[in-house]
């Protein structure tokens, strides 16, 4: 597939691993943050033809890992309820709240619906007038300018019928919250590419100076990543700390202004609780008060909702790179996509179904 | 602001959600749900010989006069259920005679006879029946069968989607053959009769809630044919599948599993339209997962390979045959496949529903 080939072609790939193996000349622990990265490393096996003095470790950018408890528990009472059509992000149906999932709710005859924007919701609230159609609009910044759009769409078309239920969290504060813990090990950073072609990457300058640490503006394909890791390993071994752009052919400094404005424009930064890592201060957007209209926590009495976490899984653990996720005991044994402990073995992005997909047996 | 170090949590986690009390979509998606289903549901209770064995078809015999068990028979049976009822390159009607054809073909029987039950839903046009009846015709005319008994129900309205059809087929095994998923052995070539992905991306596509358009046509068609040129070629053809839901990935893990072997296949070999892997990579699928309606996978003695896949190519239905991998010598159950950097990576079975991806 054109502009998809190019970066899979494996004489550029080996020929990029011997450039690192060649840079390299210390250990180095670097995390990929988003976990379209992570499973790109696992698909194509870069790990394996990496030097074994570069451990990768799995960052917290899987939307769906992240996303807390209580919110699930929300989606979960307000899809129950019989005159609303909740919508979601497919992946989102498997992840299991405190009793049961999306799939369960659907299988109790709920009307439960895959889409794959926020704007095919607003489609189904015209189409249905007579019912309540609420979208769960979570995510990192990528999501946002679509699921913001959504509801300035919903106020222009005059929709009353139409809500989100918002857990939008963004990268930046996570990564000070990984950087700040007593228990770092994480060197360098590849900083995920789609965050950044909306965000740009202004904001992980004053990052990389407080922390002294490279951070690399990194694709998804096998050249993007090594690319970047290519990038950060010689800021490291040359001790010139930057934020570097491997993604150049998307991303640039300020970002896509307009969607900035956007989400400017629907959403209010908010502290927010990451499932598996805690609160996080101003990590999280939430809609302005003025669009109460289209909040489903305000639309629904859902506020009072106590989730019951299991303490089997580590996934807090996982999320933060502190340790592998073939390291975890219940790995493979009680915990599969079939039957998952803990988020980073439900979502097609998080780090332990990546493992559990392309690593295990090796 | 505070240290927000200080507000890591550590250990957290949701229970468990094994959906073993209720069915969900996941349990008829094929993968590795369906298979958990069937082995603590079914398989328990309705335990023999034949079922255990686990093919598409069940292989029966009859003892003649003289004492023989001849003929062996292969018996499938199928339910048809599928949205939108038409779609580019087929409807539920084709798919319904293609699907239980194929199932018994992949015994290496020759498909004689099939039964069709019909559940009609209130309010479903006959002209729309009779289009699907007359596709179903046209299979069975392709398929060289006959529809020798049907059976024909109607539930109220909103209880079914149109119409579901199920049909059941025997078909006979020449002698000589014997092919099974249990049959696979170290050294044997696996070979795949075309492109992989186009009958569920088009039917995704032709289902409109994805907001995404293809000029995809779905492959669905009887195999028989092919298979029986492929006989002509050698009767060393250890094992066939025909990789519907679940697509290839899923299909391979029944073998490894059946056989207990494991398997080594190559990336780049395996055949992909373009336009199926561009529709995969938008919306995050892997088409190694992706429905097939009108292909199969042959697990072949290695010396007669290249012979069976000149076979294959000669064929209307095999132009784009492949040989995509081998059975490897390394103990099983497991597939791997290399990917065109020398990596390797495991290839597992579908697990739930597939979903689209989120950003």
């Amino acid at each position: 597939m054109k502009y998809l080939n190019e970066y899979r072609d494996s004489n550029l790939v080996l020929g990029m691993i011997d450039e690192i193996t060649r840079t390299i000349r210390q250990k180095w622990v670097i995390m990929e943050i988003c976990g379209g990265q992570t499973h790109s490393i696992m698909k194509y096996g870069l790990d394996q033809l990496l030097p074994e003095s570069i451990e990768l470790v799995h960052g917290p950018g899987c939307p769906v890992c992240v996303t807390s408890l209580e919110m699930i528990d929300k989606a979960l009472a307000i899809a129950s309820q019989p005159e609303v059509i909740f919508t979601s992000y497919g992946d989102m149906l498997r992840v299991p709240g405190s009793q049961g999932d999306l799939f369960s709710v659907r299988a109790s005859g709920n009307d439960v619906r895959v889409v794959y924007s926020s704007l095919d919701a607003i489609k189904i609230a015209q189409d249905n007038p007579d019912k309540k159609i609420v979208f769960f609009a979570i995510g990192f910044e990528t999501t946002a300018p679509a699921n913001a759009m959504s509801v300035l769409q919903a106020q222009k078309l005059g929709l009353n019928n139409f809500s989100l239920l918002v857990s939008q969290v963004r990268v930046p504060p996570a990564m000070h919250a990984i950087l700040g813990s007593p228990n770092n090990r994480i060197q360098g950073f590849l900083a995920a590419g789609h965050v950044c072609t909306v965000m740009g990457y202004w904001e992980y300058v004053p990052i990389a100076q407080k922390y002294k640490i490279p951070i690399v503006v990194t694709g998804f394909e096998p050249v993007d990543i090594l690319q970047g890791l290519l990038f950060a390993i010689r800021e490291l071994e040359e001790n010139k700390i930057d934020v570097e752009n491997a993604y150049s052919r998307v991303v640039n400094y300020e970002g896509n202004q307009a969607a900035q404005k956007i989400i400017e424009r629907v959403f209010e930064e908010c502290d927010q609780k990451w499932r598996g890592i805690g609160n996080i201060p101003k990590s999280g957007w939430r809609l302005k008060t003025e669009f109460n209209g289209y909040n489903a926590e305000e639309q629904f009495q859902v506020s009072e909702i106590t989730p019951i976490e299991s303490q089997l899984c580590i996934s807090g653990e996982i999320l933060q790179g502190l340790i592998k996720p073939v390291d975890c005991p219940a790995f493979a044994n009680q915990c599969t996509p079939e039957h998952p402990l803990g988020a980073t073995m439900v979502s097609s992005e998080g780090a332990c179904a990546a493992y559990y997909r392309y690593g295990r047996n090796l | 602001m505070t240290d927000p170090a200080q507000n890591i949590e550590g250990m957290l986690c949701p229970l468990p959600l094994p959906h073993s009390e209720r069915i969900v979509l996941g349990h008829g998606s094929g993968g590795r749900m369906s298979y958990e289903l069937i082995s603590k549901v079914f398989f328990p209770l309705f335990d023999n010989p034949i079922l255990m064995t686990g093919d598409d078809a069940g292989l029966i015999t009859v003892l003649n006069q003289a004492g023989e068990h001849n003929p062996r028979l292969a018996v499938s049976t199928d339910s048809h259920v599928v949205s939108p009822l038409f779609f580019p390159g087929g409807d539920i009607g084709r798919l319904a005679i293609c699907g239980t054809v194929n199932d018994i073909s992949m015994l290496g029987a020759t498909p004689l006879w099939l039964t069709a039950g019909f559940i009609l839903e209130e309010g479903l046009e006959v002209d729309t029946l009779r289009k699907i009846v007359e596709s179903m015709q046209s299979a069975a005319v392709e398929a060289n069968i006959k529809i020798i008994a049907g059976d024909t129900k109607v539930v109220q309205y909103g209880k079914a989607d149109g119409l579901y059809i199920n049909t059941t087929g025997i078909g006979i095994i020449p002698t000589g053959v014997n092919i099974s998923g249990t049959n696979a052995r170290p050294g044997d070539a696996i070979i795949v009769s075309g492109t992989i992905g186009d009958h569920g991306i088009a039917v995704l596509a032709a289902r409109g809630e994805l907001n995404f358009q293809a000029e995809i046509k779905s492959d669905v068609a009887p195999l028989n044919g092919l298979i029986a040129r492929m006989l002509d070629v050698t009767k060393e053809i250890h094992a066939l599948r025909d990789p519907t839901r679940g697509g290839l990935a899923t299909s391979l893990n029944e073998i490894a599993l059946q056989s207990n072997v494991g398997i080594m296949i190559y990336e780049e070999t395996i055949p992909i339209r373009p336009s199926v892997e561009a529709a995969c990579e938008m919306l995050g699928f892997d088409a190694l997962y992706v429905a097939n309606e009108g292909k199969l996978i042959a697990i072949v003695e290695n010396k007669f390979a290249d012979k069976v896949l000149a076979a294959m190519k000669d064929h209307p239905l095999g132009t784009d045959a492949a040989i995509i991998g081998t059975i490897a010598e390394r103990p099983g159950p497991h597939v791997m496949l290399k990917t065109t950097f020398g990596t390797t990576r495991m290839i597992d079975m579908m697990s739930g529903e597939m979903l689209p991806r989120i950003c």
